[in-house]
């Protein structure tokens, strides 16, 4: 076991540092990550029934409310 | 424009860019697979050359690509809450299982693969190529399973006290023929998508006189995958036109621009649509029109003298046999009736659940779900609602097919040409043609996907939820913020990474020097 995870370290390890073009892959990839959950994610995609409400069923409750009060019901008669 | 505007367009941007990348991942993984295999039988140095070349290829498109449709579910939990709790396990599932996949098996073979053609046996490393093919496949089906699901939701049953559609078969949801069609229309597009990109570099490298026998190795791999991907899409698309007659009608009318249908109707091959036509004037659909009779019948129903509806006849809920005998069914009128039936019901529901009288919600709960099919109707305010944006559909469907028709000639003519001629790939048009051909099949690619999720606009689930009742109580302002971050971040980024795809491609089959 020891040696299939030593093994296994350096298979990324070697991997990663005899890399060519792949290191300025990997320092884009790293930019895009970091945009997307350092900033994006924090700042601007918040989980927005998951961050409003502490429970399951309050989130149930406020999806129907917004589904009635959405609805046409009411412009009809 | 509104926030359901402004969430469309930013979904349509992200989806877009990341579909920029996944069918070339999809395919040329498995030119890689086909590549390696032959190195591992012949052990010829040349293989080795080629297969690496492709295979750093597939890295940076992999790489390049890699996290973002990530940004897809963050937009479901911002701009589409109401939708992303609604739909509840049912695309959660699916979603996850791509999730795991995607991380253990791509992740870990992917490694292998790049990182251990020293480290591991041929036979290990081919094996861990394959996995990869066939990983990221797999991720791919789930994804286009769950896609599958909101243009015909089917194997759920909704729960008015969870407000979430509970799935009550696995196997109708995964296995729906939708599902299944698409898969194969979608997954074997890749396959076409990658063997044009093959040729096309590799007649880049042919117009640069540079590694010839490589690059003519490359060209029969890359036409053989393209002319079988294409084979099954078209074959896919076919089966896939036949669902969207029967569960989308609405969609196909506006893929042909056709608001009167008839027996034996024909297909519009090409066509400008006449911009003052509307669901409400008796004008001209078309300016100009060239036309196969009885074209659309047959693609709808597999039968030349079947009756397809127009946009009119569905709105006004009208069907015709064969015979051409007019025959009523539910005009949307009606479903928008059943619908707001289903949403009183849910009204009542809401009310008897806050009291806890459970008599109240056992007679609201089978109310809702006697005129569920219908819910999404009970949204709309007009029947005129529920037609999707017809040019862009119309247009987006015409570009699709006559693409698709194009690079089917290409790839038989390439296949052909490497075999029978292979003196023309020395011609500089015939370069120039399977270059330009990798724009092409990119904007086939594209206009599939923009005909599929416009035309069947406004739902968001077909006929049970439209996409203004599934956005989250957010402002534009903060919509149009992101979209902006979105064009111009990841502008930025492709055009920082494709400089890294073009580097790779003009070093050519040379392996770039190890760095010590």
């Amino acid at each position: 076991m020891k040696n299939f995870l030593t093994r296994a370290f350096h298979l990324y390890y070697d991997g990663f540092r005899e890399m060519t073009l792949g290191k300025k892959l990997w320092a884009l990839i790293a930019v895009k990550l970091l945009i997307m959950f350092g900033v994006l994610k924090l700042f601007f995609f918040p989980d927005l029934l998951e961050s409003n409400y502490d429970n399951d069923d309050d989130r149930a409750n406020a999806v129907r409310n917004t589904l009635v009060t959405r609805s046409n019901i009411d412009n009809q008669k | 424009m509104s926030v359901v505007d402004w969430s469309r367009a930013q979904f349509a941007l992200t989806a877009m860019y990341h579909w920029l990348f996944v069918p070339l991942t999809l395919g040329l993984s498995v030119i890689v697979g086909i590549m390696e295999t032959i190195y591992y039988r012949t052990r010829s140095s040349e293989w080795l050359k080629i297969t690496k070349f492709w295979m750093s290829l597939f890295g940076i498109n992999f790489a390049i690509g890699v996290a973002t449709g990530i940004i897809l579910e963050f937009e479901f939990g911002t701009n589409w809450s109401n939708y992303s709790w609604f739909v509840g396990d049912i695309f959660g599932a699916p979603l996850a299982i791509e999730g795991i996949l995607a991380f253990f098996m791509e992740a870990t073979f992917i490694a292998v693969m790049f990182f251990g053609w020293q480290k591991v046996s041929p036979r290990f490393h081919l094996a861990s190529t394959w996995l990869t093919a066939l990983g990221a496949s797999i991720s791919a089906i789930w994804i286009l399973v769950a896609n599958a699901w909101m243009q015909y939701p089917a194997g759920m049953e909704f729960d008015p006290a969870q407000m979430r559609n509970v799935m009550v078969s696995f196997t109708d949801v995964a296995l729906s023929p939708v599902a299944i069609h698409k898969i194969i229309h979608t997954v074997w597009s890749g396959w076409t998508l990658s063997g044009v990109f093959v040729i096309g570099v590799s007649c880049w490298l042919l117009m640069r006189n540079r590694h010839r026998d490589e690059a003519i190795k490359s060209i029969k791999i890359g036409a053989w995958v393209g002319v079988v991907g294409m084979l099954v899409t078209l074959w896919g698309g076919d089966s896939s036109a036949v669902d969207v007659a029967r569960y989308q009608p609405m969609k196909l009318a506006a893929m042909e621009g056709l608001y009167e249908g008839s027996c034996g109707q024909e297909i519009v091959a090409f066509g400008i649509l006449n911009p003052e036509k509307t669901v409400t004037n008796d004008a001209d659909p078309y300016l100009f029109k060239i036309a196969l009779p009885k074209g659309l019948s047959f693609l709808a129903n597999h039968d030349f003298d079947s009756f397809v509806p127009g946009i009119n006849d569905l709105i006004d809920g009208v069907e015709k046999t064969p015979g051409g005998e007019t025959v009523k069914v539910v005009s949307y009128a009606e479903r928008m009736e059943r619908g707001k039936l289903s949403h009183e019901a849910l009204r009542r529901f809401d009310a008897a659940y806050t009291t806890g009288d459970e008599a109240g919600m056992e007679s609201a709960a089978a109310e809702i779900k006697a005129n569920y099919a219908d819910f999404g109707y009970g949204y709309l305010n007009s029947a005129e609602e529920a037609v999707p944006p017809v040019a862009i559909t119309f247009y987006s469907f015409h570009i699709m097919v006559l693409t698709g028709g194009y690079l089917l000639l290409f790839l038989l003519f390439a296949l052909w040409a490497v075999y029978r001629r292979e003196t023309l790939f020395s011609k500089s048009w015939l370069q120039w043609v399977a270059i330009l051909s990798i724009a092409v099949v990119w904007i086939c690619s594209e206009a599939g996907w923009i005909t599929a999720e416009v035309g069947r606009q406004p739902w968001i689930i077909q006929d049970i939820m439209p996409a203004s009742a599934a956005i989250s109580d957010i402002t534009v302002s903060s919509v149009v913020t992101t979209f902006w971050m979105f064009a111009v971040v990841f502008t930025g980024l492709l055009a920082a990474e494709m400089c890294i795809m073009v580097k790779r491609i003009r070093q050519g089959f040379d392996t770039p020097a190890v760095k010590k």
